[in-house]
């Protein structure tokens, strides 16, 4: 690292050496760059609500993996999955009908939560569960994650490549898809998969209550600034990644700043986000007002009414 | 340029002889006695008419008459509980080649991160799993027709952004691009300010001409289409009248198909469709006036 003497008051000593912050990059890196992607499909279909549902039906999974001593990935992806294949069963095409089913499932798992959460306090004595199960673990993940992160990874996008044009077509209208011959529940269904993969990445990053954020954070501010579906998808995913860095080598220096006791790398990789989105929303005012100004430039009206 | 068929092919009387046209080509579009069910309540009653290529024909109704279920029958995305369809010569299938649609009430949102030109890609290839390939002859081929709906200007503007009658465009030519034999459209010209749809008609009639494909559109006000349709389907109830414009848009037949007596008006080179005032008292229908 040439670079690293040089910016040193960046990064405080051992950020580079540290094992925990390389696991941490690494996997951030792959949350961030997954959730990215899905999560723009995820906003064009309406569907931030059910990824939200996911990410806190993925705390009951958590919490109940820690209950019983296995790594809480396993129990966020065993959740999410089996919640996403239920909500595409139970779910109805109406807004409406696929609000409420996904609410009902969300209730229910969320008081699932509270009672293994509960019961992993008591038995530990900790609150270690809760605050590693809502708000992420990042700097505490086994160097040997990274592979099983990577693999989801892959086979998340990998669904998503598979599914690109259905997608875009059936977000576009369902009914066009339908008639087109789209297997468009299937279609659906594929995507969910993909989503509750995603969701689960980022939890075990930000936390459970916390890997909406990741998911549609990039990806709103991706929208506001991409004309094209693919710009907004690499653009996502590189937000996503920008903020996971940032955000972790915050939280890193901060245990410097704050004497010992750092802020969560959560806070800081939503705050880097939230930041982000703010500063979008000012992009895109700017765009506006330079298309009004040379608009007013050209007074005259810039469409021709004859159709023939 | 229309089928001759019976006037009212479904009202009462034993259907006669549907699609007789005397030395006609083969209809694009056929429908045959179709009737269809859903959940116990018989939404369509034996349905008849049929559309040439290069015909306009409107589907008018109020809201709830059926036109909306029609159009997925035709599709193949509803299973008919009696009667055929024929379109271009074959039963009716999803994924048919030969149909072109646009299906209602398309909310683009602003942040939807298409192009005009990316929408209509869509069109040709949406249904195929992975990526498209850009190449010459796919890009031509969009931008040819992107040209011929008069969309060009705004071909790489995001969709979203476009106004209603813009949209509208890029969808039919979305559905143009796979070169359908047969255009169906459910309520294009709701929500388009009068202007608007006038412009929108006019390119559809401008269409099934030169390209000599036939054409179904679905409103619940004839009026925007008196100009240019040749056809009428007129729903109610589930039963339809069909025939030209003169032969369906009258009080006798409406009446027939409606059940009670209602009037038709001609104001100003526009129709009015109402419950005749003096009548009503013999009848327990909804006396609501209809079109306009």
């Amino acid at each position: 690292m040439l670079g690293a003497a040089s910016w040193s008051p960046l990064f405080e000593p051992g950020f580079f050496s540290s094992e925990p912050v390389h696991v941490a990059l690494a996997v951030g890196a792959i949350a961030a760059v997954v959730s990215g992607i899905v999560g723009v499909f995820t906003v064009i279909r309406g569907q931030s609500f059910a990824g939200h549902a996911l990410s806190d039906i993925g705390t009951a999974g958590g919490s109940a993996a820690f209950l019983v001593g296995a790594s809480t990935l396993y129990g966020f992806i065993a959740f999410n999955v089996v919640a996403a294949a239920v909500m595409e069963l139970i779910g109805i095409r109406k807004p409406r009908g696929r609000d409420l089913a996904t609410g009902i499932v969300l209730g229910a798992s969320l008081g699932l939560a509270a009672l293994f959460l509960y019961e992993g306090t008591i038995s530990s004595s900790t609150t270690g569960a809760t605050v590693n199960v809502l708000f992420g673990s990042i700097f505490t993940l086994p160097p040997g994650i990274t592979t099983v992160i990577a693999v989801l990874g892959v086979a998340s996008l990998a669904l998503i490549v598979v599914l690109y044009r259905p997608l875009l077509l059936s977000s576009v209208s369902y009914e066009l898809a339908e008639a087109r011959g789209v297997p468009v529940r299937l279609v659906g269904a594929g995507y969910l998969l993909a989503l509750a993969l995603a969701v689960s990445m980022s939890a075990v990053t930000i936390g459970a209550i916390l890997s909406t954020a990741l998911l549609v954070g990039p990806a709103a501010i991706a929208l506001r600034l991409a004309t094209r579906t693919g710009m907004a998808i690499l653009l996502a995913a590189a937000i996503g990644v920008v903020a996971c860095w940032v955000g972790t080598l915050i939280a890193y220096d901060s245990t410097v700043w704050a004497g010992g006791n750092g802020w969560p790398v959560s806070f800081c990789i939503v705050a880097v986000i939230f930041v982000l989105y703010f500063a979008s929303g000012v992009v895109v005012g700017l765009r506006a007002d330079r298309r009004r100004a040379s608009a007013g430039a050209r007074p005259a009206a810039a469409r021709p009414v004859e159709v023939a | 340029m229309i089928v001759k068929t019976d006037a009212v092919a479904s009202i009462g009387d034993p259907p006669l002889a549907h699609g007789t046209a005397v030395g006609d080509a083969d209809p694009v579009l056929r429908v045959t006695d179709v009737s269809v069910s859903l959940g116990g309540r018989r939404v369509l009653d034996r349905v008849s008419f049929s559309v040439e290529a290069g015909g306009f024909c409107g589907l008018i109704g109020s809201n709830g008459a059926g036109k909306t279920t029609l159009l997925r029958v035709i599709l193949g995305l509803i299973a008919p509980s009696g009667g055929r369809i024929v379109v271009a010569g074959g039963t009716r299938s999803r994924r048919n080649p030969q149909i072109g649609y646009v299906p209602q009430k398309i909310a683009l949102e602003a942040d939807m991160p298409l192009r005009a030109r990316d929408l209509v890609g869509l069109g040709l290839d949406g249904h195929r799993f992975g990526f498209s390939k850009p190449s010459p002859t796919r890009r031509s081929a969009v931008d040819e027709i992107l040209d011929a709906v008069g969309a060009t200007e705004f071909a790489d503007a995001r969709i979203g952004n476009l106004s209603g009658g813009e949209q509208q465009r890029v969808m039919i030519a979305m559905a143009l691009i796979s070169r359908p034999k047969l255009l169906l459209l459910d309520e294009p010209l709701a929500n388009l300010d009068i202007r608007s749809a006038a412009e929108v008609v006019e390119l559809l009639a401008r269409i099934a001409a030169e390209q000599h494909i036939a054409i179904l559109l679905s409103a619940h006000d004839m009026n925007p289409l008196l100009p240019v349709m040749d056809h009428v389907v007129y729903l109610a109830d589930g039963r339809a009248a069909s025939g030209t414009t003169d032969q369906v848009v009258r009080t006798d037949t409406l009446s027939r198909l409606y059940g009670h007596h209602v009037e038709v008006i001609h104001v100003q080179g526009r129709v009015l469709v109402v419950s005749g005032a003096e009548h009503q008292a013999h009848h327990d229908h909804d006396p609501s006036p209809r079109g306009p």
